[in-house]
């Protein structure tokens, strides 16, 4: 199991692949809105797609919300969720 | 022919994008998709892009023509994103496939709900919805009207009267 550093690492190399925002990704706080910082909804899809590769998991239809990929902190307690 | 509201007073605005009628409530939703990143995605997770956002009518419909694919893809998707702000339903568990683009003989577009995206919406009471899409050079936009009949309000008017063009 990925420990919580591993994890953000991980999300946060997503973020940088295909999140397009309009700022670092490194810079970016856990909780910051991450459509707020440049992530469009096409955008926030490729995201979903590159976290279930990396991490070998499918988002099930319940975390298809908005909100659960809102900041790289509640990307991480949905893949936290998704390979307990 | 000219346009005539039967009832300006009828009209109450309640924000920038949203006008509500005695009875009813009207939403619009828009979003534009840049054409080349959709064949970016198609190209980097392939299938898994195409299957989770698409149904498989609405794929045939867009590989029936190479030249197109990706610009009726894009349209697609961003009518599904229309859709989900005019429906508000941005923060539902709603699965892009359920706001289905089906295309009709004339080639007009509609879209068509299915399973939680359509019991969510019925469940707000009767409504129609309307869509409309386009497309050129790297952008494609798509825009949905949303208009829902409040249950238990009575039948109204229509909100215009259609009368011939003065001579």
């Amino acid at each position: 199991m990925n420990s919580e550093p591993d994890l953000e690492r991980q999300i946060r190399d997503v973020l940088k692949a295909h999140a397009r925002l309009n700022s670092d990704v490194e810079g970016l706080a856990a909780t910051a809105d991450l459509y707020q910082s440049g992530m469009t909804s096409h955008a926030s899809v490729n995201v979903m797609l590159a976290l279930e590769g990396a991490f070998d998991v499918e988002f099930p239809d319940h975390m298809l919300k908005r909100n659960v990929f809102n900041s790289i902190q509640s990307i991480r307690q949905a893949v936290a969720e998704l390979t307990a | 022919m000219r346009v005539i509201p039967s009832s300006a007073k009828a009209l109450k605005t309640q924000s920038a994008h949203r006008v509500t009628v005695t009875g009813e409530a009207l939403r619009t939703g828009i979003d534009i998709v840049q054409v080349s990143r959709v064949a970016e995605s198609i190209q980097c997770f392939g299938a898994r892009f195409l299957n989770r956002l698409f149904t498989s009518a609405e794929i045939a419909y867009a590989q029936s023509s190479a030249a197109q694919c990706n610009d009726r893809l894009a349209a697609r998707f961003a009518a599904k994103e229309a859709a989900l702000k005019a429906l508000d339903l941005c923060h539902e568990a709603v699965n892009w496939r359920e706001l289905e683009v089906c295309r009709d003989a004339d080639g007009s577009c509609r879209l068509q709900l299915h399973g939680r995206a359509a019991a969510l919406v019925a469940a707000r009471g009767a409504s129609q919805l309307s869509l409309s899409m386009s497309h050129e050079a790297d952008y494609a936009t798509a825009v949905v009207v949303w208009l829902r009949k409040d249950a238990g309000s009575p039948a109204l008017p229509p909100l215009f009267a259609i009368t011939p063009s003065p001579p």
